[in-house]
This record gives structure tokens, sequence and C-alpha cells, in this order.
């Protein structure tokens, strides 16, 4: 266990899906703690809960029950426009969808959230310029998503996500749609970013996939079943 | 998020569908260019009917027997006491006075040679061509001392012309009117069609005296009769109280007591012209309302497409706002898209009100006249209806919860 206040914490968090009559408990209890500047992987079968959690702890849906706590302050108590703030400056998602703009080209796309940023004034541009570059795709600025690889797209989604100067980043299967040799780069990217102080936390299917994490969550039926971390 | 980066984004979205854009714009287009044709064709006609009023004598006071109804519909004249020579004479004393004319009027039959023609008749005095600067073209207008006489002579205009003399010059020739005869000394200047239909050029003029004594024939009880009598108000006059003060002053000169009904009109023309211009305001209004329900209906228009729009975007307002979006932001920017749709619309529709009331002003013989106000109110109405309409999808919008909307398919 590391030291100090967890930078994410969940508490007895349950959810519950109710669709007509019929109810789904996506989360039956869950506490975990992450200290700052982990790298934790979360595995598990299908419908076992990991993207629930993801979107819970990503300030996207509340818990039915329990408590989530970001930096020390719980989600729960904070209004929306907070929470829209928290996503923008604290968090930063990829998606397995990598979810881009399609007629906004890489360097737009990544200026996205800075558009929404209130408490900092930077100059969008060279933010974002540095953040593709960071990511290699210092060339490819003007390229729109479909003009790009699939690798390629994850990358912008990546420099996306930093461009707030994010301390978290959630990654909900990053390499899902991309093949071995592409996943092991962009995961070798995620450890680059790790190294630099951000709390990374990552679900996916694939076992070397999670090698790259320090730390391995493994779920079943919307609860921990194990949580085992490798030495440094 | 800064309103430049709104309305960039916003732009860009509205070309990103541009055919969609440009038919949900339609609606907008026609609404604003019909308020813009409608409201300067009732300035153009505002503008006709001021033109009109100068024309028939702005500052023009006539005086008739008679009494006044409300509505200014005369009743009786025939049964009121008649005016005479010698109130012509009194009344062009007074100091707005400018000048003053008397006048009787009949319809005759005119004829020359073997052509007749049906016609009105006025019998009047110099006076009259003064106050309604009304000069001849040919020959000349009467002498005092040919009114004063009762000489036989006649100043008719261009419609006598054509259809009694055939394109032979009439100045110094013979004219026989209700078998007075009377030669032509002079040819008015052409007056069109006044403002009520009638062809203001089909007149004869000839010497009030004459007309009374050969034509017409005197009044039964009063002998110097006139039917009517005109003042020209001086410039440095105004109008209403010189109305006022000659009200007054023709009910002491026949004695009508305080309280007691008038016995004649004192008015002035503007006020006729002015009454049937209120006709054409009211069928204005109600083709302006007509164009505004057209503008509300592309308003509604506008809101069925950002409705589709919010709900095709929907994952793209989910992934918004997990990049830290706030309801307000994504408020602003579809309020900013619907805005800019209109406003590009009733620019569009500003262009087409343009060309619409330039072809409507030909057609309608009219003055062009496009105030940049109705511009203005144009442009501010279509961004009105951008807002207005744009409300209720922006906030649908606004409050998608990010997940739903993140993971709509
Ligand atoms: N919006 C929803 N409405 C109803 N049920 C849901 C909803 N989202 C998830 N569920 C249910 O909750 C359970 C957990 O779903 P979750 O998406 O967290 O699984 P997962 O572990 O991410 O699976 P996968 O590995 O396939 O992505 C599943 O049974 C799923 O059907
Ligand atoms: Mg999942």
């Amino acid at each position: 266990m590391a030291s100090g206040t967890p930078i994410i914490e969940a508490r007895n968090v349950t959810k519950v899906y109710t669709m007509g009559d019929q109810q789904v408990h996506a989360l039956r209890g869950v506490d975990l703690q992450i200290a700052p500047g982990e790298f934790a992987a979360i595995m598990g079968p299908s419908g076992s809960g990991k993207s629930t959690l993801m979107n819970l702890i990503g300030a996207l849906d509340q818990p039915t029950s329990g408590e989530l706590l970001i930096e020390g302050q719980g989600l729960s108590t904070m209004r929306a426009d907070d929470l829209a703030d928290l996503r923008n400056q604290t968090l930063g998602f990829v998606f397995q969808q990598f979810n881009l703009l399609p007629r906004a080209n890489a360097l737009q796309n990544v200026k996205l959230p800075l558009r929404y940023a209130r408490h900092e004034t930077v100059d969008a541009d060279a933010r974002a310029r540095e953040c593709l570059e960071l990511v290699g795709l210092g060339e490819r600025m003007d390229h729109r998503p479909a003009q790009l690889s699939g690798g390629q797209q994850q990358r912008v989604a990546i420099a996306r996500a930093l461009a707030g100067r994010p301390r978290i980043i959630l990654a909900d299967e990053p390499t899902g749609a991309l093949d071995t040799k592409t996943s092991a780069d962009i995961m070798e990217l995620l450890v680059k970013l790790n190294a630099t102080g951000i709390t990374i936390i990552l679900v996916t299917h694939e076992a070397e996939v999670a090698n790259f994490a320090r730390r391995k969550i493994h779920f079943r039926d919307g609860l921990i079943e194990s949580d085992e971390r490798r030495a440094a | 998020m800064k309103f430049s980066v709104a309305l960039a984004s916003a732009v860009e979205a509205l070309f990103a569908n541009l055919l969609r854009s440009f038919l949900t714009m339609l609606g907008i287009i026609i609404g604003v260019a019909s308020v813009m044709t409608m409201m300067a064709m009732g300035d153009g006609a505002k503008q006709r009917i001021d033109e009109q009023i100068s024309a028939l004598g702005a500052s023009t006071l006539t005086l008739r027997p008679g009494s006044m109804r409300r509505g200014g519909r005369s009743l009786g004249a025939g049964a009121a006491k008649p005016f005479t020579e010698s109130d012509i004479k009194v009344l062009s004393s007074l100091p707005y006075a400018h000048a003053v004319s008397g006048q009787l009027s009949t319809s005759v039959t005119a004829v020359s040679g073997q052509t007749n023609w049906s016609t009105s008749l006025t019998g009047t005095d110099d006076a009259y061509f003064e106050i309604h600067a009304w000069p001849a073209v040919e020959g000349r207008l009467f002498t005092p001392r040919e009114v004063r006489t009762g000489a036989a002579v006649a100043v008719i205009g261009k419609s006598i012309v054509e259809n009694l003399f055939d394109g032979t010059d009439p100045v110094g020739q013979r004219l026989r009117v209700n078998n007075v005869p009377v030669t032509v000394i002079g040819i008015l200047e052409e007056k069109g069609q006044s403002s009520f239909g009638s062809d203001r050029d089909d007149v004869i003029f000839i010497p009030l005296t004459t007309a009374r004594n050969r034509v017409i024939g005197a009044h039964r009880t009063t002998p110097k009769n006139v039917s009517r009598i005109e003042v020209m108000v001086a410039d440095d006059y105004d109008l209403k109280q010189a109305q006022d003060e000659l009200g007054e002053f023709m009910r002491e000169r026949r004695g009508i007591k305080a309280g007691g009904n008038d016995d004649f009109m004192v008015f002035n023309i503007a006020d006729f012209v002015r009454a049937r211009s209120a006709a054409q305001e009211t069928l204005g209004m109600f083709l302006t309302i007509m164009a505004g329900v057209a503008l509300f209906v592309g308003g509604v228009g506008v809101m069925n497409i950002m409705l589709v729009s919010v709900t095709e975007r929907t994952r793209e307002i989910g992934l918004r706002m997990a990049l830290g979006a706030r309801g307000s932001d994504i408020m602003i920017q579809f309020l900013t898209e619907a805005t800019v749709l209109c406003g590009v619309g009733g620019l569009i529709g500003i262009i087409l009100g343009y060309a619409g009331s330039l072809i409507a002003a030909k057609a309608g013989d009219w003055t062009f006249s496009m105030s940049p106000q109705i511009t203005l109110i144009s442009l501010g109405a279509s961004v009105i209806v951008g807002l207005f309409f744009g409300y209720f999808p922006a906030r649908r919008a606004a409050r998608l919860n990010p997940i739903d909307a993140l993971r709509y398919e």
C-alpha cells in the first residue's frame, strides 16, 4: 500500500442499472485506493463492471451508493459545473473507439479540451503542438482522423487527454481496436507518461497489455477478485 | 469558452451540412425578405401619400357650407347659408391668409365644332392657380380684371384638349359650355390622376362671375355666392392654428353662438388623404404580420433541425462533456449555431428583400425607400428568432447526462 492520501478512492461503491423491471448489479460494493503515480490495469470478464467503475471515477456517472473521491474530494458533493472542471483539469480520457471529431484535424482535436479550460490562460495552439510532438505526431498535425492509422488516431486521443495537463489518465481498452504491435507502442507511450508522474488506470482484456502496468486488479461479477502489485 | 471560438465552430457546423443548412434557412430567408418588402412598401406608400398631400396643397384650408359629422362626412350642404364674395374679400385681409380663392362648380357639356364632351366646370379666380401651384403651359391664366368683369374666357386641362380639339391648337378657339360661348386663353400643366382615381386634367375653368351669371345661375337668396373657399395659409403660420382661428372667425361672422352647431366646415386636404392612407396602413400592417408569421414558421423549422442535430451529435456532446464542457458551454454552442443559421438566413433574406422592394417599387410606381431601421429590425428579428427557437434544442443538449450521451448509438 502506497503512503499518503490516495489520488483515487472508491468506498463501498455499488451501481445498479434498472431496465424496466430488471435490475443489473454492475458493481456490488467496490473498495479501491489508487496512490498518486500508480499505473493500474483492471482486468476481468466481459460484464464484470470494469467500464462502470471507470465511468464513476471519471465523474461521467453517479454511483447507486458509496462514495468516490478524487484527490480526497467526494464527487457526490460537487456541482455539475465543478465536475466538468474536474474532468477538464484533473482527468484525461482515452477511449477504445478514439472518439475524435471526424471533421477536425489532429491539432484541432487536441485543442478541444482547452476550449473549456477556465482557470488558466494557456496558448492552446502551442500546448496542443507540444502534446502531439510528445506522442510522436509532430508531422501529422493537419491530418484528419480518416487520414491517420488506428494507432495514430489513438495517439491523437492520448495527446488530447494530455492537453489539459491531467494528473490522472483513464483509459478504457485503449488498445482494444489495435493490433499487437501498435498496442505495444501505445503502452510504451503510457508507461512514458506514467514516468512523468501521471496516475494511469487502464482497462484491458489482454495480459500482454496488462503486463505494462505495475498493479493488476481483477474484477468478477461487480467485485474485486484479486489485486496484485509487481515490484518496480 | 470564448465567443469567437463558439462563432467559428458554429459557422463550421453550418458549412458541414451546407444543403441542409440552406433548406433550414429557407423559411427565415422568405420570412425576412417578405417582412422587409412589406415594410419598405409601407414606407414607400407613406412617402407617396406625403407627396400627394404636398401636391394637393399642404398648406391650404378649405371652407364649405354644411355641417360636419364624426368621421368627416358632410351632411346637408344645401341647407346651409352659402359663402359670398364678400367673405373672400374679408378673409383676404386676415394675417395668415396668403391667398384666398372662391369657387363654383358644376358639370357641363362642352362643345367644339361637331365634338361634345361631358366634363366639370369650375368658376374661379386667379388666386386658384396660385394656391394649386398650377401654371399654364400654353397661353395664359385669367387676369384679375377678367375675373371682375366676367369675361367669356376659359382655361382648360390637357384632357379637354385631347377630347375636344383633336390635336389642333385650342388657344384662341371658341368653346361652348352649356351653350355659353367662351374663348380658350390657356392650357394647364398636366396633373394626371388624383389619388382618388379621377382625371385631374378633365376640367374647364372660367371666371367665377362668368360661371355664376351665365352658366350656373346665382343662389336664390344670396346673389354673390360661392360654394367653396380655399385659403392658402402663409408659410410662417401653423396650419392647425390657422384652421382653428379661421373656424372661430367664420363662426363669429356667421353669428353662431358658443356651443351652437357650425353650419360650415373648415378642413385641410391632408386630413382626407391621411384618413384614406390609414386604410392602406391597416392592410400593410396585416401583410407585415403575415410576413412575421412566415418568420415564425421559419423559426419552427430551425428548431426542428436543431433538435435533429442535437440527436445526431449526441455522442459528440458526450465527448465534449467528458473533455470538460459545462452544460452552459454546450448551451452556448447550440444557441450560437441556431443564431448563426438564422442570422445568415436573415442576411440573405435582407438582400432578397432589397431586390423585392426594388421590383415592387418599380411595379407599383412609388419611390424605393429602404431605411436602415428596416434592415436592422429584420436582422435583429432573425437573430431573436434564432435565440428563441434555438433555446429549447440547446437546453436539451446541455441537459444530457455525459455517460448516456457518450454511449448513445
Ligand atoms: N447503461 C447501462 N444500462 C444497463 N445495464 C448496463 C449499462 N451499462 C452496463 N450495464 C451492465 O452492467 C454490467 C457491467 O457492465 P460494464 O460495461 O461495466 O462491463 P465491462 O466489465 O466493462 O465489460 P466489457 O469487458 O465487455 O467492456 C453488464 O452486465 C452490463 O450489461
Ligand atoms: Mg467495458
